[in-house]
């Protein structure tokens, strides 16, 4: 596979760790901040090929694990209306709200539906006048344009049988957080590829010299981790803290600007609320007043609905890098693919979910 | 054999069935072990096999199978609900290392369903039937109102002659045991999915679905030493490893790069977030050979068309832990675990 293969070379990969075994003379922690990269890091092995003293510690990037409980139980209740279509990326169905998962409201004979891409729902509601289509709009600013695009569209149409239920996040807001907390131990990041092929990277470099952190802007494939990583303890060890973009062949400084002109049209910056994190200031994205209309929020009157997390999920520690998932008393053992506590052992870009699909200790399998 | 990409996993106990408990994954292992097995416990029920072996009173053996298919859309590149129905039953009787025979068809159909649509089905299972060298030889039809059925629903069931006294099975894998499988995987779920008007991506795949019968009486008949087969559809290469490592209580170690699978379907995968190894197959078998017979097994199923790309691609190992692990491009082990439901497609 062209453009595939290429970054995933054995060969390139040992000749970056070897250079990543010079290069590194002390102890350092990094993460990653995407879970596309954590999938890829576990699914590969890419930390076994990691010198002793450099360790990578998994992020929040995971869009459906933040995605806070009381947005899935507004989901559930709007799914279970018998004139709803409720649409969303196929992950976000099988998270557990406070009683159910969206799969169940399915099987309970809601209308539940997985999409690939969010401007599909105009199609469906063109087709469904008679229904309510609604699309759960879940992601980073990776998936934010083609929300926007959706929403766009569909007042341009006049469609007034669609609307979104809105959980979009934001990522700078989010490392900001992390770095500001005192149980942080993060010394890098290794920023979001895709994210940043929307936003570009700007808004990183204050984030670098105001905590001192070096940011690498890095891929998905394993050369591109590898790549990214010695980037990033090459200017550890040299006393360095600056944005680098490891992801040049997609990322640019600036970023997809009419991606973004179009999220300022739709969206306004809001207080959102992380799943195991908490409320971090204007993280998120929600509808600004001229689309208010399309806030399936306000559509079927959801806004009051409030939930509990389960306290013995701990996957806040998880998604900012303070546990990691075999740590976990739960992992394993209350907690699995099949029973989750926490959506980080349900999604695809889940870390849990990443240790248990591919390297669970014989200690903590289940039957 | 329906392979549907909405159906993931859930929560933990369920009250109602939900998709993901068709998947071929954990959760329908533990619907069989939680609601089957019980009511129907016997012990032929316990070879845990594709099809059940069965003595006749007055000597001689015989294979006994059945599948139904709810596949959608009903026609696809490279195949039909007709032919696979046909295919999946035979290949169900081959995997016990049965001579294919006697099949028998059960058909649902919706009302409001083309009779035109009917006939091309009915005949593609003909010439399935006759290429496999099968005789469909009693039925049965049955219609439901309209908006209660996805158009056509099919059953098979097959009995096969068993011509030896072979135990084809897990609990005839042994540490050594080379692992084949007979060609490219993934196929049948990408050219389904990418049928789908839903996706909106178009490909050349064509659906691998194929009778295995004959390439596997020929690995019987040179007198290859066969330990155990199965075929790879709902869940993949990953889920049938999954169940014979668990089955026969060995570990079973893969190498990824001995994996074939074909460029346009690894990039379809990548594009929608699939992992080939639990992409379903309907014409793809593993094999479990000794490990001196690896060798002629492989110069035996490359003679066959269904099985040309047959290759090596791992070996089972002593433990007591009934795990697949995988040795990647990059040296380092991971396990291939049992997929949980059905793959869904990710987010970003």
């Amino acid at each position: 596979m062209k453009f595939i293969d290429e970054y995933r070379d054995a060969q390139a990969a040992g000749r970056l760790a070897q250079a990543l075994a010079r290069v590194a003379t002390r102890e350092w922690t990094l993460m990653e901040v995407c879970g596309g990269q954590t999938h890829s890091i576990v699914r590969f092995g890419l930390d076994e090929l990691l010198p002793e003293g450099v360790t990578l510690v998994h992020g929040p990037g995971c869009p459906v694990c933040v995605t806070p409980v009381e947005f899935i139980d507004k989901a559930l209740a709007i799914a279970a209306r018998p004139e709803v279509v409720f649409c969303s990326f196929g992950d976000m169905l099988r998270v557990p709200g406070s009683a159910k998962d969206l799969f169940t409201v399915k099987a309970e004979g809601g209308d539940v539906r997985v999409l690939y891409s969010p401007l599909d729902v105009l199609a469906l509601a063109r087709r469904h006048p008679d229904k309510q289509v609604v699309f759960f709009g879940v992601g980073f600013e990776t998936t934010a344009p083609a929300t926007a695009m959706a929403v766009h569209q569909a007042r341009r149409e006049g469609l007034k049988n669609l609307s979104l239920l809105i959980s979009h996040v934001l990522v700078p807001p989010a490392l900001r957080a992390m770095l500001s907390s005192p149980l942080n131990k993060v010394q890098g990041f290794l920023a979001a590829g895709h994210v940043c092929t929307v936003m570009g990277f700007e808004e990183y470099e204050p984030i670098a010299r105001e905590y001192r952190v070096p940011i690498v802007v890095t891929g998905f494939e394993p050369v591109d981790i590898l790549q990214g990583v010695l980037m990033c303890v090459t200017q550890l060890e040299q006393g360095r803290h600056e944005v680098e973009n490891q992801y040049a062949r997609s990322v640019r400084r600036a970023g997809n600007q009419p991606a973004q002109e179009l999220m300022r049209q739709v969206f306004r910056v809001v207080h959102r609320a992380w799943r195991g994190i908490g409320t971090i200031p204007e993280s998120g994205l929600g509808l600004c007043e001229a689309y208010a209309e399309f806030d399936a929020e306000r559509r079927f009157d959801v806004q009051g609905v409030t939930a509990q997390e389960s306290p013995e999920c701990r996957s806040g520690e998880v998604l900012t890098g303070v546990l990691k998932p075999f740590d976990c008393p739960a992992f394993g053992v209350t907690c699995s693919p099949d029973r989750p506590l926490g959506a980080p052992m349900v999604s695809s870009e889940g870390a849990c979910a990443a240790y248990y699909r591919y390297r669970r200790r014989p200690a903590a399998a289940e039957a | 054999m329906d392979w549907n990409a909405n159906c993931p996993v859930p929560l933990g106990r369920h009250e109602r069935v939900l998709m993901a408990h068709g998947g071929g994954g954990r959760l329908m292992q533990q619907l069989i072990a939680a609601v089957f097995r019980p009511a129907f416990d016997n012990p032929l029920l316990e070879t845990r096999h594709d099809g059940a072996a069965l003595r006749l009173p007055q000597g001689g053996r015989l294979a006994f199978t059945t599948d139904s298919y709810v596949v959608r859309p009903l026609f696809f590149p490279g195949g039909d609900i007709g032919s696979l129905a046909v295919n999946g039953t035979v290949n169900d009787l081959a995997m016990c290392g049965a001579r294919p025979l006697w099949l028998s068809c059960g058909f649902i159909l919706e009302e409001g369903f083309e009779i035109a649509a009917l006939q091309r089905v009915v005949e593609s299972m003909r010439r399935a039937a006759d290429a496999a060298g099968v005789v469909l030889v009693t039925g049965d039809t049955k219609v439901v109102e309209r908006g209660k059925g996805d158009g056509l629903y099919v059953n098979t069931a097959g009995i096969g002659a068993l011509e030896h006294e072979r135990v084809i099975g897990p609990g005839s894998v042994r540490p050594g045991d080379r692992i084949l499988v007979s060609g490219d995987l993934g196929r049948h779920g990408i050219a389904i999915l990418a049928a789908r008007e839903s996706l909106g991506f178009e490909t050349e795949i064509q659906s691998d679905c194929a009778p295995l019968a004959a390439p596997v009486l020929a690995l019987l008949e040179a007198g290859v030493d066969v330990r155990c087969l199965r075929d790879l559809t709902r869940g993949g290469l990953g889920a049938a490893l999954n169940e014979i490592a668990r089955d026969s209580g060995h570990d079973v170690r893969v190498e990824e790069a001995a994996v074939p699978v074909r460029e346009d379907v690894a990039g379809a995968c990548e594009i929608l977030g699939l992992d080939p190894l639990y992409v379903a197959n309907e014409g793809r078998l593993v094999a479990f050979v000794a490990p001196e017979h690896g060798g002629r097994a492989l110069e035996v199923l490359r003679r066959h068309e269904a099985t040309a790309g047959a290759v090596e691609i791992g070996v089972v190992q002593e433990s007591r832990e009934g795990q697949v692990t995988l040795a990647t491009r990059f040296g380092s082990l991971r396990l291939l675990d049992l997929p949980s439901g059905e793959q869904l497609p990710r987010i970003c």
